[in-house]
């Protein structure tokens, strides 16, 4: 009986895209409003290019036609000019090195050191317990605002810098780890130990490689947030650096040189993520597609 | 006392009492429960689901910790888990890093064997659960009936004294499910392991088992010991005989009363 009933509600049930076929010959022409349908991956591509045209276009339309004073806003002519002064006289690639190199070794410090912790803390509820509360309360309180305490105690040297990466990184590196780690299934845990697997040998060989892909796209993203705390400690007290750049040429209302130093910190955000996420995709296969 | 000499697991008075977070919380799961499991037995334990039946072998397994009573192998009391005691989970418990033959190899690795002859245990499982030209895919490319067949190879190959099965086959489609089944009889009719298999499925049960444990509703206790007395090796259409049909009737009435039990507890 009930079978029945069913397959008659099969059978009465409207096509699950409304309006599509046989109806006004208008197939597909409503795709694009259906909520989280697919569009073709051409049609995609060209929306896409379309927007960074358009917004390029408005650029120019606004600037070459000297409708914004240059002071504010310079034609792209200009920034690219003020790029190839940059590097060409004055030194600017040292600039980004040196912002590379902070960035870096905030991070590998803060890497080094959390990663381990975060995993304990994800494995063990004794670890977790003691550093949980105090390493919580200081991740809410922003990197930026320590920075004046750490020239007090520190100066404005490099170690300056590198501690407002390393703090700006770390407590949120090691939470987000931690419970990476925590949520590894318990069954692979459960079938560890009775496969014969000590509880060293489960931590070493279940919930390392178990938690590994999560780990580096946290990595990934943290990444990310320390580019733009390395401006903000190179803005405030800095001799070098892309950010120092950025304010000097801001003093010598060098807009050019201003929007440059933005653009310049973009891509190396950008390519540092594009290289770490393709070399997790290639590192992982069993995680990531088939 | 003799009697007890010769089991293979002895569960001995076990209850297990789930003590939640709050105060007055505690879940009854299993009341006293007694059981004994000979040699080369294949046992199958059958009751309504939220009886308690996982809990009973997770304790056996060592997974989990009883309340009160003791749980022998080969007449040694046992604590905590061990190789010596094979588990195989409802689904998603291989580990999706390691191939096919690195998960069948995982527990070798602690046994001191070489690289060799645990190459060749890895062949002879392979073989068994017929997954010859699978050994390199990960878990992720397979289907559901294939990575519980890599499950219980991974548990095999380590040569436990009995086998654990929590419903392996309980997330399979209905094909898929007998197959599996069947593979697993076969299994068990070549190498004369002793076998704890849980389920809610009856025909699932009668198939299977040489003994049919049915529990009540929680708190889960055995309700009745049923010897299942078909014919060996099984073919599948034994499902259809007067005799498999004559056990399904009586298990369903008792599975039945058991479910409308747990169906009635407002919760
Ligand atoms: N870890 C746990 N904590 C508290 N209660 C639990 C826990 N595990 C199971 N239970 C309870 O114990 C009872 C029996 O559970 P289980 O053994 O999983 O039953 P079954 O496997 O027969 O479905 C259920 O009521 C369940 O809610
Ligand atoms: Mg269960």
């Amino acid at each position: 009986m009930e079978k029945l009933v069913k397959t008659e509600e099969v059978v009465k049930r409207p096509p699950l895209i409304p309006l599509q076929n046989k109806r006004n010959g208008k197939p597909k022409s409503r795709k694009w409003l259906q909520p989280q349908e697919n569009i073709p991956h051409r049609l995609y591509i060209g929306i896409s290019i379309s927007s960074i045209v358009l917004l390029f276009a408005v650029w120019s339309l606004l600037t070459y036609s000297g409708m914004v004073d240059p002071l504010f806003l310079p034609t792209p002519t200009e920034i690219i000019h003020s790029g190839v002064i940059l590097f060409t006289e004055f030194g600017f690639i040292n600039d980004i090195s040196i912002t590379i190199y902070r960035v870096l070794a905030g991070f590998t410090i803060a890497v080094i050191i959390g990663l381990p912790l975060g995993i304990l803390m994800g494995t063990f509820k004794v670890v977790e317990a003691f550093f949980e509360p105090v390493i919580s309360s200081i991740r809410y309180m922003p990197a930026s605002a320590f920075i004046p305490l750490f020239i007090l105690w520190i100066g404005v040297g490099e170690l300056e810098k590198i501690t407002i990466i390393f703090v700006g990184t770390f407590f949120s590196l090691v939470l987000m780890t931690a419970v990476e780690v925590a949520n590894v299934r318990r069954e692979l845990l459960e079938a560890a130990y009775t496969l014969g697997r000590s509880n060293f040998g489960v931590l070493r060989s279940v919930i390392l490689p178990a938690s590994i892909p999560g780990i580096m796209e946290i990595i990934r993203l943290i990444l990310g947030w320390a580019w733009s705390y390395i401006i903000v400690a190179e803005l405030v007290a800095s001799s070098s650096g892309i950010g120092s750049l950025i304010l000097e040429s801001q003093r010598m209302l060098k807009t050019g040189n201003i929007i440059f130093g933005i653009l310049t910190i973009g891509v190396l955000g950008l390519l540092s993520d594009l290289i770490l996420k393709v070399s997790i995709r290639k590192m992982f296969p069993w995680h990531y597609g088939r | 006392m003799k009697a007890m000499m010769n089991a293979k697991v002895e569960i001995d008075n076990v209850t297990k009492i789930y003590s939640g977070n709050k105060k007055n919380s505690q879940v009854l799961a299993l009341d006293t429960t007694s059981l004994k499991i000979m040699p080369n037995e294949f046992i199958t334990i059958l009751g309504p689901s939220g009886c308690g039946k996982s809990t009973l072998l997770r304790v056996v397994g060592g997974l989990e910790e009883q309340t009160t009573g003791h749980v022998y192998l080969d007449g040694e009391e046992v604590f905590g888990p061990s190789s010596n005691r094979g588990m195989v989970f409802q689904a998603y418990s291989l580990f999706p890093w390691l191939t096919v033959e690195e998960n069948i190899e995982f527990g070798l690795k602690n046994n001191g064997m070489t690289a060799a002859q645990r190459k060749e245990v890895v062949h002879t499982y392979i073989e068994l659960v017929r997954l010859n030209g699978f050994e390199k895919h990960y878990p992720k490319q397979l289907s559901g009936g294939m990575q519980q067949r890599v499950a219980i190879a991974r548990a095999l190959a380590n040569d436990p004294e009995i086998l654990l099965l929590d419903e392996p086959f309980g997330a399979l489609d209905n094909q898929t499910r007998t197959l599996m089944q069947e593979l697993l009889l076969e299994i068990w009719e070549k190498s004369n392991k002793t076998i704890l298999f849980i389920t809610h499925d009856v025909e699932e049960s009668i198939f299977l088992a040489n003994r049919v444990i049915v529990m009540t509703s929680r708190p889960g206790r055995i309700k009745a010991d049923i010897p299942i007395d078909l014919e060996h090796p099984r073919p599948y259409n034994i499902k259809v005989s007067p005799r498999f049909l004559e056990y399904k009737e009586q298990l369903t009435e008792l599975i039945r009363e058991e479910s409308l039990k747990a169906m009635m507890e407002v919760k």
